[in-house]
């Protein structure tokens, strides 16, 4: 089944890019160290899921580019176009000239109903072109104008056109010094809309990847184009084909309704965070080798900080809330096929209380400078009031309480 | 890309917009080798141009600039008016200039979406610190000449015999620096509306103070490290800000980097993480950053940062300003000229200076503040 991806803002673009190139060229790479039928298959999966088929057998990625100003789409098309590999389609994108000045009431107010047939007239487009649809995928940052506003007005659009799909939001959330100013306020406005529109929150923090970027992939001066590939990476590690079970002869069919199922058991957790083994730069690779076990512990102790081995570490009982069982919490999907130059890797996809500190951060500092209405102007200008802010800030402490009572 | 119209007005607005046109061209020229009318251009060149507005001179200069801000307000309610005003220095050679600046300060408080507010004394002092380095002729070191701050597009000969030349060609560059993430392509790019909405939490509080970094390049192409970090550390320096003030010991309500050139986020945030302990912000914008990469350098640099700082060390600026007005209308002196003028009024005057007066009680309220222990408030608590 396939997935739509809607790319938002520059942070949308830019991430949606290296998403795509990261899985295409997973998808092609010759280090699969598995039989030529399964990789062949896994091909086929990952082309279904992710691209369209042109005549001239390069593939077109399902997705659709948003923005408010031209620049950052025009770049991606012509990344994209450079690789050979494959590109994005002609008519999928949407551009204005303006920009949404970092302010999520004009995204969301402006913008929003402005623009609203356009560009829902492209995502159907896209979605018509699927043979079957599984849902959407929506890249988009907190912090600026046109991801966290244009996303969230667009997120609840699909929720009210498509009723029936799933959508999962892959959120940016800023870093905790200094992108955008005002980049509070929009992060909470944004995150109280999609919590209601939205079936799962899928959450990358910069700084997060920062540190990866630097203390195990040794980068030295960091770029967010290096941040992106992280990000590409751990995604495309997710949405590559796996097998739904221990002894199945065919991948899995609808990743979207899976991951949904069994991450989102009740619609009060919907937020998600992704942790990647391992992540090291290209010159230790040939020097390293792993075992499942090492791997499998690593990642349970980056859940928590005990240690204990294998799978058999995730289900402890200890580790999930007590009306969830174990059996029902944990699942491992697996695959032969090595992805993108790693003998080996794992990721993990989970649902806990590891965001509810961040998201408290995130809060308490909004609610801060609104006590003294800094900005505030900024934002009725275009519609979006105080009432609102207070709405979004009263949803968000009921989130964080709801986790904090697990 | 946003599109951006230039107002020149008066005879300084003329002047310097004469060097930014020049500039800007030389700057589209060096990235755009052919010649093609691009979208970059387009920002600017119509096949068109921020407002630039001159302050303080004659009478009718004063008058201009301030119904051209009201003005572009009553008919493009929509579009964000950034003035860029030259404040006089102490010793002036008009008279009048107090007025003024007053009576066009009233306007600018109310109408203006962002002022940067520049000073001659300061841009001649800027000139007189690169005419020193140049000259010295330390072993070792020899500048690009194009890479001064100062210097205008080499298709204009003329030599600079006028100060007034090279100071008018910084002002260009600020407003270069200004646009160039809207022109051309980066990582993190920011266009002027995202100025306005992160560096004015409060509507009369539009008043920003810029810095320029750095003055020249050296010859020595090999940047280390160090050299970028001094770029950062200069920015905050009170020898390196357009406007006579020291931000650094004044308290800061936001402050905006543009970077531009070979320069990553790392580099940013290291800085930003290095200078922050030294700097003064508000309580309730304790990480008051906004940050832009752009990758496209100035010509004759491997990078430069713009940083524009709101922050209260304007408010000397405006009292000295209150006070040399006060001394003229005390006396009611030159008074006449203007009341001779239809429209003009005693009420024009009293209010200029009663809302210069309630800006600057403003920033003393803020001032009021540094210090000041930073409270986490109660939060909402819901019930379960």
């Amino acid at each position: 089944m396939s997935i739509v991806t809607v790319q938002l803002g520059q942070c949308g673009n830019q991430i949606g890019f290296e998403v795509f190139d990261a899985l295409l060229s997973d998808s092609h790479s010759s280090q699969g160290l598995c039989s030529m039928r399964e990789n062949e298959a896994y091909q086929a999966s990952c082309k279904e899921r992710f691209f369209s088929e042109e005549e001239n057998g390069v593939p077109i990625a399902r997705a659709v580019l948003v923005d408010m100003e031209p620049k950052v789409i025009n770049q991606m098309l012509s990344k994209a176009a450079q690789s050979g590999q494959w590109k994005y389609g002609q008519h999928a994108c949407f551009c204005q000239k303006q920009g949404s000045g970092n302010n999520w009431a004009y995204g969301y107010s402006v913008h929003g109903p402005r623009h609203e047939e356009s560009i829902m007239n492209i995502i159907r487009k896209e979605v018509e072109k699927c043979d079957s649809f599984s849902g959407f995928f929506i890249i988009m940052s907190m912090a600026g104008g046109t991801g966290s506003g244009l996303g969230a007005f667009v997120t609840q659009n699909l929720e009210d056109q498509y009723s029936n799909s799933l959508k999962m939001n892959q959120i940016i959330w800023p870093y905790g010094t200094g992108e955008v100013i005002v980049q509070n306020y929009n992060s909470i406005l944004t995150l109280s809309h999609l919590y209601r529109s939205s079936d799962a929150l899928l959450l990358h923090e910069n700084d997060a990847i920062h540190k990866i970027c630097a203390k195990l992939m040794n980068i030295k001066q960091i770029s967010f184009s290096d941040i992106n590939q992280v990000l590409a990476h751990q995604l495309g590690s997710v949405f590559q084909p796996t097998y739904s079970a221990e002894s199945s002869f065919h991948y899995r069919r609808n990743p979207l309704g899976d991951l949904m199922e069994h991450l989102v058991p009740h619609p009060e957790f919907k937020m998600l965070s992704v942790r990647n083994i391992p992540h090291m730069s290209e010159n230790s690779l040939a020097y390293t080798t792993f075992t499942w076990a090492g791997l499998l512990k690593h990642l349970r102790q980056m859940l928590i900080s005990n240690a204990k081995m294998e799978e058999e570490g995730f289900k402890d009982p200890a580790l999930y809330t007590s009306w969830l069982k174990p059996v029902n919490a944990f699942n491992v999907w697996k695959t032969q096929r090595a992805f993108s130059k790693y003998e080996k890797s794992a990721v993990l996809v989970s649902n806990s209380q590891f965001l509810v500190k961040p998201l408290d951060m995130i809060v308490g500092k909004a609610w801060n400078m609104f006590a003294s209405k800094a900005y505030i102007h900024q934002y009725t200008k275009f519609g979006i009031e105080e009432e609102d802010f207070l709405d979004s800030f009263t949803s968000l402490e009921q989130v964080v309480a709801s986790y904090c009572n697990l | 890309m946003t599109q951006s119209v230039v107002v020149q007005v008066g005879q300084c607005g003329n002047q310097i917009g004469c060097c930014f046109w020049d500039l800007a061209l030389r700057e589209h020229a060096a990235v755009n080798q052919k010649g093609i009318y691009d979208e970059a251009i387009s920002s600017f060149f119509r096949n068109v141009d921020t407002r630039v507005v001159g302050d303080g001179g004659s009478i009718s200069k004063g008058k201009i600039c301030s119904l051209k801000a009201r003005v572009l307000e009553d008919e493009f309610p929509e579009v964000y008016r950034f003035v860029t005003s030259i404040y006089p220095s102490g010793e002036d050679d008009v008279i009048t200039s107090p007025y003024n600046s007053i009576l066009a300060m009233k306007e600018l408080n109310e109408h203006a979406d962002c002022v940067l507010p520049i000073d001659n004394q300061s841009l001649f002092d800027i000139i007189s610190k690169i005419d020193l380095m140049v000259n010295s002729g330390k072993l070792g070191t020899t500048v690009k000449p194009k890479s001064l701050v100062t210097s205008s597009s080499g298709a204009l000969k003329k030599q600079h015999k006028k100060p007034f030349d090279a100071m008018n060609n910084i002002v260009a560059n600020l407003l270069l620096n200004l646009t160039s993430s809207a022109r051309f392509e980066g990582s993190l790019n920011m266009d002027l509306n995202e100025i306005s909405m992160n560096l004015v939490p409060f509507p009369q509080l539009h008043y920003l103070v810029s810095s320029l970094t750095p003055l020249y390049t050296l010859t020595d192409v090999n940047i280390p490290p160090r050299r970028l970090d001094q770029m950062f550390s200069d920015a905050f320096s009170k020898d390196h800000q357009l406007l006579r003030a020291d931000p650094k010991h004044s308290l800061y309500l936001a402050c905006a980097l543009m970077v531009r050139g070979n320069v990553q986020i790392s580099d940013l945030r290291r800085n930003i993480e290095r200078l922050k302990p030294s700097l003064q912000f508000v309580s309730w914008n304790q990480e008051g950053w906004k940050t832009s990469l752009c990758s496209v350098p100035p010509v004759g640099h491997s990078h430069s940062l713009l940083a524009l700082a709101n922050n209260t060390c304007v408010k000397p600026t405006f009292m000295e300003l209150k006070e040399r007005f006060m001394r003229l209308y005390k006396k009611k002196a030159h008074l006449h000229h203007y009341l001779q003028v239809e429209g003009m009024e005693e009420s024009c005057f009293t209010e200029a200076v009663s809302s210069l007066s309630a800006l600057i009680q403003e920033y003393d309220q803020l001032d009021a503040t540094k210090n000041m222990p930073v409270q986490d408030l109660p939060r909402l608590s819901i019930a379960m």
